[in-house]
């Protein structure tokens, strides 16, 4: 009996053990994001050390061989892009699953269901590839050359609904059943029971759909490299060609020596800051939320 | 419960066990005995060149097993300095030597070519270096100008640091700033598919892979440059005036590993390598 108690009131040694080892894991974990931060860090440093901050911002172009690093039109473009896909894909996203959670028949709702799963499924190449033989052609045939901030848009788009529309319908689904019977209870049509009632009890969880779905707008590459033409200048109309951060990256990487390597390097911590920016946000929100 | 527990954690001690052991077998199977090439490789040099010689490289050590192939990049330069104060065993160099560098031995081990393509239904079957020039640095801007159909012309350019893109502005002497593009590609294949799928497009990339997408039934055509057809064989036997060599130099005649290396690097052995980095291979 004694022994039984002790067993209660402290950890046994198996228990103390996997303690450790969970530990020890949520270390590695954390470390993992520690490291590549300090990593970008240390690849930047040179060139940051050798013509500082303010030539990203300042220079002319980016022409890094030739000593020219103007970043700033590359985060226009990423701006841009994502903020474009957000628009589209926002409606789209939430009034899909508004449609599937309370209007559809089940069957459908749940074929609807299945299908959005399989598109946030599909690999970024292959959008990438549908919007360069398909997309860009059709938009170049309408003003020339179709590589553009608007193929840009629409693609991603099509990659960021699915995210959305499936983190609606999953807050849709958390609202309370009593909520909905109220409303009923109280003889509001649906439709005013959906904006009234469901619409600002699931805010925070479609708030935190956005922010997962701008992440990832704005960590996409290959799609994004594939229709948008990466000409590197600040977007003045939607059928210009931009170049994005990532699309940088992955374009100008596999030959960069020197102080160019360096200068990518500068992108990768200037889209790491850009995330971060964004995690702040969301946390923020989820604090007004569980204290405000 | 507390069985489980104890289970649990015997579980992953082994698991992390195993793992471990795992890793120091494997790093002592590594050493077999039997094979008298031994020692290590050290190539520096072009980045045009060096991804060619790390696959080389790679199928080189898993002949030899004992032999360490390291290939680091830096530019053709550094690629000579290297091979001359003996930094590095063999220097890589994407271009023809120079006359002040003929004290050095060259072996040439493919050769690169770059080809202008257009869209198949473009009208237009010859463009002189001058309209090239003006087209990319944006004075023509229209198919119109140089004997094509009314449509603006779609200027494809590569991403900077691509040694095609070099290559491309050598041969026509003009600077990365003066370019006008309307689209940045990365590798070839995406500006294949861009200029196939844009019948107002004009781009550049290695004739290798234009060739093979042609053979494929991709609609572009490559066009001929000083009324050179833009060809393997005008590449492989040096007519087609947008080429250069790919070469290896060493400091002295070499011997042991590196002539072994050279020799493997020149031979038929890996020309289905050289080909896959859309090079031309040399017939040797």
């Amino acid at each position: 009996m004694t022994l039984f108690n002790n067993k209660i009131l402290s950890p046994s040694r198996s228990d103390r053990f996997l303690l450790w080892i969970l530990r020890l894991l949520a270390f590695i974990t954390g470390m993992i994001v520690i490291l590549i931060t300090l990593f970008l860090l240390r690849e930047a440093l040179p060139v940051l050390k050798q013509v500082g901050w303010l030539r990203f911002v300042r220079d002319i172009a980016w022409h890094p061989v030739q000593g020219n690093y103007n970043l700033m039109p590359m985060l226009w473009g990423t701006l841009s892009v994502t903020l474009g896909s957000l628009l589209l894909a926002t409606p789209l996203g939430i009034g899909s699953a508004i449609f599937c959670q309370y209007y559809a028949p089940p069957l459908i709702g749940r074929f609807y269901r299945t299908l959005i799963e399989l598109l946030a499924g599909i690999p970024s190449v292959v959008y990438g590839f549908w919007g360069l033989v398909v997309l860009v052609p059709l938009i170049g045939q309408w003003q020339p050359p179709g590589t553009s901030l608007l193929a840009g848009i629409i693609i991603l788009t099509l990659m960021i609904l699915p995210t959305i529309a499936l983190t609606a319908e999953a807050s849709f689904a958390e609202v309370p059943i009593e909520y909905v019977q109220g409303a009923a209870a109280l003889g509001i049509s649906r439709w005013a029971t959906i904006r009234g009632v469901i619409l600002p009890a699931a805010q925070s969880g479609l708030l935190t759909g956005l922010i997962l779905a701008t992440g990832r707008a704005i960590g996409e590459t290959m799609a994004v490299l594939m229709v948008c033409g990466n000409v590197v200048q600040t977007p003045t109309s939607l059928f210009d060609p931009v170049r994005t951060l990532t699309a940088n990256i992955a374009l100008e990487m596999a030959y960069a020596m020197g102080n160019h390597r360096s200068a990518l390097f500068v992108s990768g911590l200037l889209l790491m800051g850009l995330i971060a920016f964004l995690v702040a946000i969301a946390e923020g929100m989820s604090w007004r939320n569980r204290y405000g | 419960m507390n069985q489980l527990k104890h289970l649990i954690s015997l579980t992953i001690i082994l698991t992390l066990g195993l793992g471990i052991q795992a890793c120091t077998q494997s790093s002592e199977n590594a050493s077999q005995p039997g094979n008298e090439l031994a020692g290590k490789l050290t190539l520096t040099g072009s980045s045009t060149v060096a991804p060619l010689v790390a696959e080389i490289g790679k199928r080189f050590e898993s002949e030899h097993p004992n032999v360490r192939v390291d290939v680091q990049t830096g530019g053709s330069s550094r690629g000579i300095a290297d091979a001359r104060t003996g930094v590095a065993n063999i220097g890589m160099v994407s271009r023809r030597l120079k006359d002040q560098e003929k004290d050095l031995q060259g072996f040439a081990i493919a050769r690169d070519g770059i080809g202008i393509i257009v869209h198949q239904e473009n009208a237009v079957n010859a463009l002189s270096n001058q309209q090239i020039i003006e087209i990319y640095t944006g004075k023509l801007d229209n198919w119109q100008q140089v004997n094509g159909k009314d449509a603006p012309i779609t200027v494809v350019n590569k991403a900077e640091g691509r040694s095609t893109l070099e290559l491309f502005l050598e041969y026509f002497q003009l600077k990365s700033q003066e370019i006008n593009a309307s689209v940045v590609i990365g590798d070839n294949q995406q500006g294949i598919k861009t200029v196939a799928g844009n019948p107002n497009a004009i781009g550049y990339v290695s004739i290798g892979t234009a060739e093979f997408s042609i053979d494929n039934g991709v609609p572009i055509k490559l066009l001929p440059l000083n009324g050179v057809a833009a060809t393997t064989e005008n590449v492989q036997n040096k007519t087609f005036p947008l080429s250069r060599p790919l070469n290896l130099v060493t400091n002295t005649q070499p011997e042991g590993l590196d002539h072994v290396f050279i020799e493997y690097a020149q031979s038929s052995q890996v020309h289905d390598i050289v080909q896959q980095q859309d090079f031309v291979p040399l017939s040797k």
